[in-house]
């Protein structure tokens, strides 16, 4: 008999990365060589990371499949699960459930211009999508990363920041929110939309994948429509709460469509026809 | 397989209760002390009822338990350990007496667990129930099912449908393998089908299924939503009798190193059911929970499933502590 959907792979946490005070990044390594190498995943897909004894909690795969041999996930401490996830240390175990849901479709945007936008801790869910194309560079024309955090301190990935700042063949662009910068920041400081306005990337032959929270998207969508994009080349994903990870459970649901199945990566031309339940 | 009619006499049907109740699981309705009728596991023949219209609680437990163990573990110094759930363990349940609503909606639940991937916990516990149905010869003002495409005496579901007779014998309507194995059991005791007529009650219409998907295409930001969950608390009563309803939970439970995760029945009525960490919740009010609960039922599932997510068993509206009725509901909405 095969394994049960239920079944966690079992992961062992094999690097730790403090982004912030209360944000972490686990590179984590199957235990089992045999599902190391059966396991694939593609960019935008998600699984259910676990504590055994805790429960489970639900975010994307924050690593490339272009980085074989592990995969990492950011999180914040917010519940009970993530809060014991926290408190897991180098060589722990955590359970992984996926990969679960669809893609970005990268191979239709081959010879396009790329423009990443993410707010806060809406950049792990993009960051295995932008390290999957900046791997495969050639494919892509230019490739522009505008990110903005509440504080220099809640920036995430700042050690690859750096390092996509310093490569000249990446835009990258960050920001704070006013009040949020330190005496030394050099980045832009303002809210997302107003930055994105001021850099004003063309739309021409470019697809916008946009992550962040409501509001953040909210004001960003005019944004986007100003300069010239249209709601089929912009892209986000969507994050209701989920159990199976599979369409069974019952939650995830946007009116007929599930997160979990359909997502989580929609783009804004299908955002539009469904209901506002997410 | 084609269907096969036979005629079970009343004595035979206690005698064919009491050789499969002393070898196999029998699951059967009796009237507990408080009057309500609950399934228990063989209980003595004398104790079955043949004269309930519904049971306080759906059968649908028999293939999707309140609280189904998916594996256990185990936490030690630096290693981990999950031990699967031995599926094999699952044993033959023969249902006894179940109403064809009831019976149906295995199909229906078949449809969400077996849908995309399988859910092989739900598909072992089916492959294992054996589905003796009882026609209705009662039925009150709750029942629905003819507005749901089924009748008092659907075969759908059962492997055997049993229609009580006006003398008390029974036509026996053998319609899969399984039913068919439950006759070469003991296959004298089905004989030769007569003209006797099956006492079937007759349930009203009360609305048209098809119409009310069709309206429901358009409906999602009608007032009416809000305008018939005013009442409503939030219980999650519908949800936990219901025989369709297969929203679940997953939890873990943990002892010292040691412990399991298991799904639980859950409800989409809860605001809890898709409350975001960071307190944003989709379905923030009860009307916008109450509009899921029925959008799903009579639209997504009909779409996305290919099945229709009532039976019209009436139970969501007799259990209902507020009195809120389903059947009323969707005829007035198919009438908005």
């Amino acid at each position: 008999m095969s394994d049960s959907i239920y079944k966690p792979y079992l992961m062992e946490i094999e690097q730790i990365v403090e982004e912030t005070p209360d944000v972490r990044t686990y590179r984590l390594k199957f235990k089992n060589a045999e599902e190391a190498e059966k396991f694939s995943f593609k960019a935008g897909q998600f699984g259910e990371y676990s504590v055994l004894g805790e429960g489970e909690s639900t975010f994307c795969v924050a690593s490339s499949p272009t980085r074989q041999g592990y995969i990492e996930c950011t999180f914040r401490k917010a519940g009970r699960v993530t809060n014991a996830l926290a408190n897991l240390e180098l060589g722990d175990t955590v359970g992984f459930r996926g990969p679960y849901g669809n893609t970005f479709p990268i191979e239709e945007w081959e010879g396009k211009n790329l423009l990443y936008i993410a707010g806060g801790i809406a950049l792990p869910p993009m960051r295995c999508v932008i390290w999957n194309t900046i791997d495969l560079r050639n494919k892509y024309k230019d490739i522009t990363i505008v990110y903005g955090a509440r504080s220099v301190s809640d920036l995430v990935y700042k050690h690859e920041l750096k390092e996509w700042e310093d490569r000249p063949d990446i835009k990258l662009i960050t920001t704070v929110d006013p009040g949020g910068q330190t005496p030394d920041w050099k980045g832009e400081i303002g809210f997302v939309p107003m930055v994105l306005e001021k850099a004003a990337p063309s739309s021409e032959n470019t697809v916008a994948i946009l992550c962040g929270p409501p509001v953040m998207i909210k004001f960003t969508m005019p944004v986007l429509k100003k300069l010239g994009f249209k709601d089929k080349d912009i892209y986000t994903t969507l994050e209701n709460r989920m159990k199976c990870g599979f369409g069974k459970c019952g939650r995830c649901n946007v009116g007929k469509v599930f997160v979990c199945k359909d997502g989580p990566v929609f783009s804004y031309e299908q955002i539009l026809t469904l209901p506002e339940e997410y | 397989m084609e269907t096969t009619r036979k005629l079970i006499r009343k004595q035979s049907l206690e005698k064919l209760y009491n050789i499969l109740s002393t070898t196999r699981k029998v699951y059967a309705p009796v009237i507990a002390s408080d009057k309500q009728v609950e399934y228990k596991y063989n209980p003595a023949f004398t104790d079955v009822t043949f004269d309930h219209i519904r049971s306080t609680l759906s059968v649908k437990n028999v293939v999707f338990p309140k609280v189904e163990n998916l594996f256990y573990y185990t936490n030690k110094q630096t290693e981990s350990t999950i031990t699967d759930i031995d599926l094999n363990k699952i044993q033959d349940v023969v249902l006894w007496g179940a109403h064809p609503c009831d019976n149906a909606a295995f199909d229906t639940l078949r449809s969400i667990f077996c849908w995309d991937i399988t859910d092989e916990f739900f598909a072992k516990r089916l492959e294992k129930l054996v589905v003796i149905g009882f026609s209705c010869h009662l039925s009150d003002e709750y029942c629905f099912c003819t507005s749901v495409g089924l009748t008092p005496n659907s075969t759908k579901g059962s492997d055997i449908l049993l229609s009580r007779l006006k003398n008390g014998d029974y036509h026996a309507e053998i319609l899969t393998e399984k039913g068919n194995a439950i006759v070469s059991i003991s296959p004298e005791l089905f004989e030769s089908v007569t003209n006797e007529e099956a006492e079937i009650t007759s349930v009203k219409q009360k609305f048209n299924h098809e119409q009310v998907t069709a309206k429901l295409a358009t409906a999602f930001e009608n007032p009416f939503w809000v305008a018939n969950s005013l009442r409503c608390i939030g219980c999650g009563a519908c949800a936990y009798v219901c025989p369709t309803c297969a929203c679940f939970d997953i939890q873990d439970e943990a002892s010292g190193k040691e412990g399991k995760r298991y799904r639980s029945w859950d409800s989409c009525g809860f605001g809890l059911f898709t409350l975001h960490t960071s307190g944003h919740n989709p379905r923030n009010v009860q009307s916008q929970r109450w509009r899921q609960r029925i959008m799903h039922k009579f639209s997504y599932m009909p779409e996305r499933n290919n099945s229709l997510g009532c039976v019209g068993c009436g139970r969501c509206s007799s259990g209902c502590p507020v009195d809120m009725n389903i059947a009323e509901q969707l005829e007035a909405l198919q009438n908005i």
